[in-house]
């Protein structure tokens, strides 16, 4: 970690600030952020050396929350068992985790999916982004100091976690998409409620913008705050807004495509540095709250014609993939959200690895934040949007 | 009632026990009513209910958050320096109390009728910058310090622009005395000196955009003062955990918290007493009279605490940076000018 | 640029050091010398043709013949196009070249793969276990590891 510092070019160091002449001799204090502390969202631990209230070093320490989920899933007699525990990997989208993990197992399959099943999975996928963005964006108003839109933000997260709970009974940890289906069809009255949902919700987006997004004192401190430059961005393999946010014009949903997102009409979010600086944290933010209105406009289209079938394919209950290796990835709410499954010919998975978005986009954390201030650290923080159960598995 | 309470006790301790008593139970009372009333406020700002199982939709939770306090362990880290520690919120309170010493309730009570009552109430108002910073650094916590060395950076900028806002009002008036002050405002809201004081139509009409920017700055430092958002940054609970109060509990917590309330009052009802009049009626003589002023000052006083409530759920938290922007660039010159131009307007 | 034309540029480029591939898998790969491993790196990643600037994913295997392995799912942001590579060491001497140099991403993963298989990377800048403590005994991702019975003096269950 002891690479160039890049602070800012007017930066002094503070015994030549003085202007007496006199020479204070001042010290670096070590800070520890963390693991408890309200604004590192989890048990995260982030060892800050300040000069005063600006940052030199951050140094994340990580592994609080570790669950050994690679170990767990080596030592399933299943493939199906592993869903479960990919749930609790990234708390806030277990319906994304699922649907990934399920989609790397069925390449080894080659299996074909019913098409209802496709429509189910694409619409529970859509919602839980729009929960996961809202606490996203709920979170980082407190970050800010704001604390009304979080609640109106979780409002609304309630009534998607309210449409899960319908469909399948869980409102955090579904264990729904299956590999080759999903657990259960969909309630009568679902396609009704989620139209509801869909409608009721613009005006939630249209309040938060009104109340934080063009709020002045928000812009102050989220524009030209933590920069993340394209290639910095590419180079250190972000994904999902955090890359959007840097102008990288990047959705696996449309580049790597999986499920039928080609099928509806939507746009890839990219910030534009309409604040400050592209890259910056209004951008990440702006990018998740139009991502939000997005999958909106995605379900609006989905629940229109989901197709009538079975929802489980006639896949047998104990599933035993050819030898084999594949890695699959798919756009969860935080952005590429990969499986690298290999298998044997047993009937459980000889290695599993997940690429945990989450994880690999706090690692560019020392890279932004040198130079900011301890406020803006949290800021930054808040911004990349991590869920520790997923960055420690 | 000074001479009332004197021509009856007589000159002993138990007379200034009497004079110094009402600000203390009106504090109380009016801590019970504020906590109550900030988070149905929020509540209701957030779609939520708040409170609603203890009493009538919850009006008897303060009570129950205070027992909660008293009973709850009063802890002292073991690595703390205890004196300060436990000093730190007396002092902090004091510095409120002392300051409402000053404060006018009504025309015919106020604690301590002194001549120099707004310069003395900047004054003692500083006191409590020296318990924050007390309590931070006697934590021995760095986020502790960080709050508190965050709090005197701030009180200390923005005691300027308070005490420059003030200012304006007293060089219309003439008078330090906040009796006088108020007194040269009675006669109906058009002489509050936030619409130009009561003086001759072309005057009044002049000094105007100068009494209401005044007024207008008086309430954001104000705001800033009392550390409430989008100033809160020493206790900037996102950033650094709970900033000076971070390991306090019990009593002692509960004893900054009644400070900060506390607070918000006090500068309100300066801003109330210099701006709008302070305890005189609004329309003349109608409901004027020293009950009625009680009644007018506190809802003054009250209309711009429910105010700070409003802001605080409303606005997210400026930086350290901007902070000391917002005072130095932006508030002070305003009120230069606003002093220059009011002053060439009194000697034209 | 297919996985065939990858493999003969690579081979004509830097000849032993490319080992054997399997390019008519459901992922074709490629394995290359742990000890040159970010040399070929940094060769795909300025190469115009293959511009692979993107990688996705770093894992240690721990494969049935007792050898250990890392492998790189690499992605060009230009090309749309993606390997993966693999390079493969004993595990009695577990040393891989660092490719953090080359992406800034790999830093998190290799240190992660060094925590779960012991693999050693050298010219990593910070090497030190991620996830599990630092005194933690052995690496848990290993097959042959077995839980043990106390750590610091504390029984473990189970």
């Amino acid at each position: 970690m002891k690479e160039s510092r890049t602070l800012p070019t007017d930066y002094v160091s503070s015994p030549e600030r003085t202007s007496s002449g006199r020479t204070l001799r001042t010290d670096e204090m070590i800070l520890n952020m963390g693991p408890q502390h309200p604004s590192t969202h989890g048990v995260l631990r982030l060892e800050l050396v300040v000069d005063g209230e600006i940052i030199v070093d951050v140094i994340p320490h990580i592994g609080y929350l570790h669950r050994c989920f690679e170990k767990h899933a080596e030592h399933m007699t299943n493939y199906q068992q592993v869903i479960p525990y990919a749930d609790r990997m990234d708390y806030l989208s277990s319906m994304c985790n699922d649907w990934a993990y399920a989609l790397a197992v069925e390449k080894l399959l080659k299996t074909e999916i019913p098409e209802r099943v496709q429509y189910i999975r694409l619409i529970m996928a859509e919602l839980q982004r729009i929960a996961s963005h809202l606490i996203a964006v709920g979170t980082y108003a407190i970050d800010m100091g704001a604390f009304t839109p979080f609640l109106w933000c979780f409002r609304d997260r309630e009534r998607i976690l309210d449409l899960f709970e319908m469909t399948c009974g869980a409102r955090l940890l579904y264990n729904y998409i299956w590999v080759g289906g999903v657990s259960h069809d969909l309630p009568p009255s679902f396609v009704e409620k989620a139209k509801e949902f869909c409608r009721d919700f613009r005006t939630t987006l249209k309040e938060v913008h009104d109340v934080l997004t063009y709020n002045e004192i928000f812009i102050k401190r989220t524009a030209n705050v933590g920069v993340l430059p394209k290639d910095v961005a590419i180079n250190w393999a972000c994904s999902g807004p955090m890359l959007r946010g840097s102008g990288v014009d990047w959705d696996l949903r449309r580049d790597d495509p999986y499920g039928i997102y080609d099928r509806f009409e939507w746009t890839v979010q990219v910030g534009k540095g309409e604040m400050g600086t592209v890259g910056d944290c209004w951008d990440r933010y702006i990018v998740r709250m139009r991502e939000m209105e997005e999958s909106t406009r995605i379900i609006e289209q989905a629940v229109e014609s989901v197709p009538e079938g079975n929802v489980q394919s006639s896949i047998p209950k104990r599933i035993r993939p050819e030898a084999g290796e594949v890695y699959v990835r798919s756009e969860s709410p935080r952005g590429e959200l990969g499986f690298y499954v290999i298998s044997d010919g047993t009937a459980s998975p000889y290695r599993v690895k997940a690429r945990a978005p989450a994880f690999v986009n706090l690692s560019v954390l020392p890279e932004i934040s040198r130079g900011a201030m301890v406020a803006d650290l949290v800021a930054i923080v808040g911004s990349v949007d991590i869920v520790l159960g997923e960055v420690d598995r | 009632m000074e001479e009332l309470l004197r021509s009856l006790i007589g000159e002993s301790w138990i007379l200034y026990l009497l004079l110094a008593a009402p600000p203390l139970v009106f504090i109380l009372l009016y801590a019970l009513v504020t906590v109550w009333t900030e988070m149905k406020v929020s509540a209701h700002m957030q779609d939520r209910l708040a409170y609603m199982y203890t009493g009538f939709h919850g009006v008897l939770q303060p009570v129950a958050d205070i027992l909660k306090l008293l009973q709850k362990e009063d802890t002292i880290p073991t690595a703390a320096d205890r004196p300060l520690f436990v000093m730190a919120p007396f002092l902090v309170f004091i510095g409120m109390y002392a300051g409402f010493a000053a404060l006018p309730f009504s025309s015919a009570y106020i604690g301590s009728n002194i001549n120099l009552g707004v310069f003395y109430i900047i004054a003692v108002s500083s006191i409590g910058v020296v318990g924050l910073l007390m309590a931070g650094w006697a934590s021995n916590n760095k986020w502790s310090l960080f709050g508190a060395m965050r709090s005197a950076a701030q009180i200390i900028s923005y005691e300027i622009p308070i005490a420059l806002a003030l200012l304006v009002a007293v060089m219309i008036t003439g008078s330090l005395n906040l009796q006088d002050v108020i007194r040269y405002q009675e006669g109906g809201i058009l002489n509050w000196i936030v619409f130009g004081g009561p003086q001759p139509l072309v005057q009044k009409l002049l000094l105007l955009p100068f009494t209401v920017t005044a007024f207008f700055i008086l309430f954001i430092a104000g705001v800033a003062e009392v550390n409430r958002t989008p100033f809160d940054l020493p206790e900037a609970e996102s950033e650094l955990v709970q900033g000076y109060n971070t390991e306090y509990s019990g009593m002692k917590f509960a004893i900054f918290y009644l400070a900060e309330y506390a607070n918000m009052f006090l500068v309100s009802g300066i801003a109330a007493c210099l701006f709008l009049g302070g305890w005189s009626s609004p329309f003349g003589e109608l409901m004027s009279g020293p009950l009625w002023g009680v009644f007018w000052i506190v809802l003054k006083g009250y209309f711009f605490v429910f105010l700070q409530i409003w802001i605080r759920w409303t606005l997210p938290r400026l930086r350290v940076d901007q902070l000391m922007y917002t005072s130095w660039k932006v508030l002070i010159p305003f009120l230069f000018v606003c002093l220059f131009c009011v002053g060439l307007i009194l000697v034209l | 640029m297919t996985a065939r034309e990858i493999f003969d540029n690579l081979k004509a480029k830097f000849g032993d050091a490319i080992g054997e591939a399997k390019l008519d898998a459901l992922q074709p790969w490629i394995t290359v010398a742990e000890k040159r491993a970010k040399e070929i790196c940094l060769f795909l990643r300025d190469e115009p043709g293959f511009g692979f600037d993107y990688l996705s994913c770093l894992s240690g295997v721990d494969y049935p013949d007792g050898k250990l392995g890392v492998t790189y799912h690499l992605f060009s942001m230009n090309h749309k196009h993606k390997i993966v590579v693999k390079a493969l060491c004993t595990r009695e001497n577990p040393h891989v070249q660092s490719v953090s140099a080359v992406w800034g991403t790999a830093n998190w993963h290799e240190r992660e793969a060094y925590d779960m298989y012991g693999i050693v990377f050298d010219e990593h800048p910070d090497l030190r276990r991620i996830l599990c403590g630092d005194d933690y005994p052995g690496y848990p991702l290993r097959k042959d590891f077995k839980v043990p019975e106390f750590y610091n003096g504390m029984k473990v269950p189970y």
